[in-house]
């Protein structure tokens, strides 16, 4: 019989594809795979308010501004289920967000680019919902139980998310002049960012090994990417929008599309620091969280002044 | 004016008061004290703007003309605005935002349980369904006011000074203008009056409880009704306005 706390039986399990439980035996690097994963996910969802935000207030319709209000709620929703997902590994909220206000812990490097003009919105739910919801489907299967059931039901939610940004952009592209050259000039700023969204390709990337042998990551990032390349291309000429990169080319032999080399520089320079945003995403989440601290501690106070009253007069 | 008219101004300017606080609390996506704020405040939010849109669509039906809810709201400017001015306040610290949410809240429901009783269908309507909202926005502001006020020292002097700050707001909820009096007798509008007696118990309950005073009633700012706004609004419609004022031919 094996030791249930072996790395074999471990591997064993994994390689049944049972789900691993928060107080099942896991190799210390498993753990801290998915505390940094879950983690900069969770963070993603919630610093990927601030871009969409930015245009709750401009939003052009009741039912626009309706939309986006109820999107943004669920991004912030699905913050919560993952950082409570990923406290059953033993790190609390409070850790969490401080590994995110020091930089240790990361976020998805696309939202630290711009939404500039409406069709950014259209754009983000597109092609950043739509990146995200090609891993997540991928996550659903994922060996860790508690979130391979947060993605299950992100899912859900995400694909609604994705229709809407897509609606966005073929309304625009439908509408007037102006406004199908600010849907083609999000689609120029937002394609290759989503297209890194994946991460580096299978040969560089530092992660995907151990990932893939623990079934944490179910497909590769170049896998993954391809799917959606597939899937997005044919929808951006379905309502006349230009892919920015003249050298994309349908394989006929495989049906996959080609396209040109991703600007890996870029990633990495934005993933060191170095994009449109990455100091004003953070010192907003910085700025409101501290604002706020006068009232979570009144929260605090409050309750222990209730209940030992409460124990007083029992 | 016809009654015809009166309904249509009637229930603009209650879209009008759910619009402009919508509108502020969206503001606050992305900046509140906690996530789970976060997402308690722009749900109200939301609830404010779909409270709009049906109040919009049925003032564009009875006016006749032709008009969307779009064009009710981003279409018209200040002075034909008729939200009552503490909607359009601006949401300062997050005590003046939930003093701002007791206030309205509260008189919201008191109105809104009489308004399921209009004779006008469609109000009563909006009404049953909108009050379920209301009661909790009610509860979450009423919650929020007694934790902060009985909190710690800072949190009860940010909360006093909050509701010091936006009494003088509440006065003109309790206003009767010509067009709640000409659609009283008809059973369609709300009598205001006797509202305010078991508003002030409200508050003076939830205040206690909290742990605060409540405000003298003093100078009390009005003119929303007539159109005469504070500076705020002209900003936030600005705001609001803008794609459709700079794209006047756009469809979104």
């Amino acid at each position: 019989m094996h030791n249930e706390h072996s790395d074999t039986h471990f591997q064993t399990r994994i390689d049944n594809g049972e789900h691993i439980e928060a107080k099942d035996y896991m190799p210390e690097n498993y753990r801290k795979h998915l505390i940094r994963q879950m983690s900069q996910h969770a963070h993603s969802e919630v610093i990927g308010m601030q871009p969409e935000g930015n245009w709750i207030t401009r939003a052009p319709s009741l039912r626009a501004k309706q939309i986006l209000l109820a999107k943004i709620q669920d991004e912030g929703g699905h913050g919560l289920y993952l950082y409570s997902a990923a406290e059953t590994l033993g790190v609390s909220r409070v850790e969490f967000i401080q590994q995110l206000q020091s930089g240790k812990a990361k976020y998805s490097s696309i939202f630290n680019y711009p939404a500039l003009n409406w069709a950014d919105v259209g754009a983000i739910g597109w092609l950043v919902d739509g990146a995200a919801i090609v891993n997540q489907v991928s996550l659903q299967r994922t060996s860790y139980g508690p979130y391979s059931r947060a993605m299950v039901r992100i899912c859900k939610e995400e694909s609604f998310h994705q229709r809407q940004g897509y609606e966005i952009m073929a309304k625009m592209m439908k509408g007037t002049k102006d406004q199908q050259a600010m849907a083609q000039d999000a689609m120029n700023r937002w394609w290759w960012p989503a297209l890194m969204m994946f991460g580096p390709h299978d040969t560089d990337s530092p992660h995907s090994s151990d990932a893939v042998k623990w079934k944490i990551k179910r497909e590769t990032n170049d896998e993954l990417r391809q799917k959606f390349i597939d899937k997005t291309i044919p929808q951006a000429e379905l309502i006349g929008l230009t892919v920015p990169d003249d050298k994309i080319k349908l394989d006929e032999k495989t049906g996959h599309y080609k396209i040109g080399p991703i600007n890996w520089d870029e990633f990495y320079r934005v993933i060191a620091g170095n994009g449109p945003c990455n100091k004003q995403r953070l010192d907003h989440h910085i700025k409101f969280h501290e604002e706020g601290s006068w009232v979570r501690d009144a929260a605090v106070a409050y309750k222990q002044k209730h209940s030992t009253k409460e124990l007083q007069t029992v | 004016m016809t009654k015809q008219e009166a309904i249509y101004k009637y229930a603009l300017r209650l879209g009008d008061d759910a619009l402009i606080l919508g509108h502020r609390l969206s503001e606050l996506c992305s900046r509140g004290p906690i996530l789970e704020e976060d997402l308690a405040l722009t749900n109200i939010s939301l609830d404010l703007i779909g409270r709009t849109q049906a109040l919009f669509i049925y003032a564009a039906s009875i006016e006749g003309k032709g008009k969307t809810e779009d064009d009710l709201a981003y279409r018209r400017s200040e002075n034909n605005y008729g939200n009552h001015l503490i909607t359009e306040q601006p949401n300062g610290d997050f005590a003046h935002t939930i003093a701002r949410q007791l206030f309205i809240s509260s008189f919201e429901y008191l109105f809104y349980s009489e308004l399921e009783k209009s004779k006008d269908e469609t109000l009563s309507a909006i009404a049953k369904k909108t009050n379920k909202e209301i009661k909790y926005h009610m509860q979450h502001a009423s919650d929020w006011t007694i934790r902060l006020g009985d909190g710690t020292n800072e949190s009860h002097k940010r909360m006093q000074n909050a509701i010091n700050d936006l009494w003088m707001f509440t006065g003109e909820l309790f206003e009767m203008d010509e067009i709640d009096a000409q659609l009283l007798p008809e059973g369609i509008s709300v009598d205001l009056i006797p509202l305010k007696t078991n508003w002030n118990n409200y508050i003076k309950t939830v205040l206690t409880e909290a742990t605060l005073k409540v405000p003298e009633d003093g100078y009390m700012q009005t003119g929303s009704r007539k159109g005469i706004h504070t500076e705020n609004l002209g900003h936030i419609l600005s705001e609001m306005q803008y794609l459709q004022r700079a794209y006047p031919d756009a469809k979104w």
